[in-house]
């Protein structure tokens, strides 16, 4: 038997409601199958399973808002399923974070305990009692997951915030963005790229191509960016305790702003090894169900790194904060014709700012330079990305 | 098909793109672009229903004709005019 638990789908999450379920108890699933859709501070999500098997029984009912780990579903596991190496690595969810769950809807029942009644400190109970908050919706971050009194009050406050989906959305990105801050020493480098080589490709590749298959020019710098990672593998990496080991595959998190306000993040799954038409095919369906508020839970917990580019809004540089647990971020700026000397000769020439913002726990201004640096390289021989 | 069609057409396909405008109060002269926070991935995705739903292929030299309603009206009808080798279409 294995447990289906409601998945960590990105740092900032602490719980999530279930919208409806996709498949019934007695149901067969294969992995990958989209089960559940679950509503979180970035919107509903469709959660896949990482295992193959029977749903033995359903345990969470729509409506309820359950923190991350709680157990959602019991899958009667086929025999041989075992998972590969690369498939655990995605199956077990992240561990719940310290931070406490927001209380269920008034409309929905209570979801059921993972544990065996909570353990609280004296002062957290009576914290509890002060603030009136219900224990049982709590995650306790003290030893053997005792709540303390400052769980409780991360509950209360949790509780008193605004629900409407765009101030949840922007609650959830105060949460990882300070936490980013006050945790990763961040490090800024920028370089100035003259992609004129990448446009005249493009221009002359889309020439050629059918009008669903025209390629942007932000799929190139997606693939230089994801390319380059393999030259400088340290900044692919997500921080684990007081380490980060280098990600075996490179997830890119494109951000994606969403035209109700705020923004999410969605992994780009092995960028690097994509076909640019197929990763172009691939951005365009991501950004596509990103504002449609169809991702897949996948997407959202997978990322390794993370690209923005906010060129289009006309900004020509852009100094971007870490998403953790990850260790670098990477920003483009205005595609723009600027002076440029070449050869000794003054041209307007297309340039875009490309800057990176890294974690100096993880790697240094040396490392990180030889990375803007390989992506200016690539970007000057477009027809090989 | 109408120049009134072609608008319609044109409104209801932006209409996806930025389905909480209000399209029908757009002003016809004004930049897509901007008015509804339209950028390269949505104008793309507007070019392809274009020639999904007609078959007029924009090239990406003719992106700026195509950025405000009156604009793609009018070119599209142009387009569409060639295709058919009939000339202008009919309506205003």
């Amino acid at each position: 038997m294995a447990e289906f638990l409601m998945p960590s789908l990105g740092a900032d999450m602490e719980a999530g409601t279930l919208v409806k379920w996709r498949r019934a108890a007695g149901d067969r699933v294969e992995r990958d199958d989209v089960i559940a859709e679950v509503e979180t501070e970035k919107g509903i999500v469709e959660v896949e399973v990482f295992s193959s098997g029977i749903i033995e029984r359903l345990l969470v009912e729509p409506g309820q808002r359950v923190p991350v780990g709680t157990p959602m579903a019991i899958l009667r596991e086929e025999r041989g399923a075992a998972t590969s190496p690369a498939e655990a690595a995605r199956t077990p969810p992240s561990p719940p974070p310290a931070a406490a769950a927001a209380p269920a809807a008034p409309a929905a029942a209570p979801p059921p305990s993972p544990v065996q009644g909570p353990r609280v400190s004296p002062r957290g109970r009576r914290r509890a009692q002060e603030l009136g908050v219900d224990l049982a919706q709590v995650h306790g971050s003290g030893p053997d997951s005792v709540i303390e009194a400052a769980d409780v009050e991360r509950a209360a406050t949790a509780a008193a915030a605004p629900k409407d989906a765009a101030a949840r959305m922007r609650r959830a990105i105060a949460a990882a963005m300070a936490r980013s801050k006050r945790e990763a020493p961040h490090f800024y480098l920028g370089t100035t790229i003259d992609v004129g080589a990448a446009l005249t490709w493009i221009e002359r590749e889309n020439a050629a191509r059918s009008v669903t298959a025209r390629i942007l020019p932000t799929a190139l710098l997606l693939k230089a960016a994801a390319l380059s990672l393999r030259e400088v593998p340290e900044l692919n990496a997500r921080w684990e305790g007081d380490e980060a080991p280098p990600s075996p595959r490179i997830h890119l998190g494109v951000a994606v702003s969403l035209r109700g306000g705020g923004l999410v993040a969605p992994a780009l799954h092995d960028a690097d090894r994509m076909p640019l038409g197929d990763l172009m095919a691939a951005l365009k369906d991501l950004v596509q169900r990103a504002r449609a508020g169809t991702l897949r839970s996948s997407e959202m917990s997978d990322p390794t790194i993370t690209v923005t580019s906010l060129g289009e809004r006309g900004v020509e540089t852009v100094f971007p904060v870490i998403f953790p647990p990850q260790v670098a971020i990477v920003g483009f700026g205005k595609i723009a014709e600027r002076p440029w000397v070449t050869g000794g000769h003054l041209a307007p020439r297309p340039l875009v700012n490309a800057t990176l913002a890294a974690d100096h726990r993880v790697t240094d201004g040396h490392r990180a330079a030889a990375y803007l640096t390989s992506i200016d390289a690539l970007l000057q021989r477009p027809e090989e990305l | 098909m109408s120049k009134d069609e072609i608008r319609a057409l044109v409104l209801r396909e932006l209409q996806r793109i930025a389905p909480e405008a209000d399209i029908e109060r757009l002003d016809p002269d004004s930049d897509v672009r901007d008015e509804l926070d339209i950028d390269s991935m949505d104008l793309l995705r507007f070019v392809t229903a274009l020639n999904a739903e007609l078959g007029v292929s924009v090239p990406e030299s003719d992106y700026r004709r195509i950025v405000t309603v009156r604009g793609c009206t009018e070119y599209l009808a142009e387009k569409l005019g060639q295709l058919a080798g009939a000339g202008p279409c009919a309506g205003r």
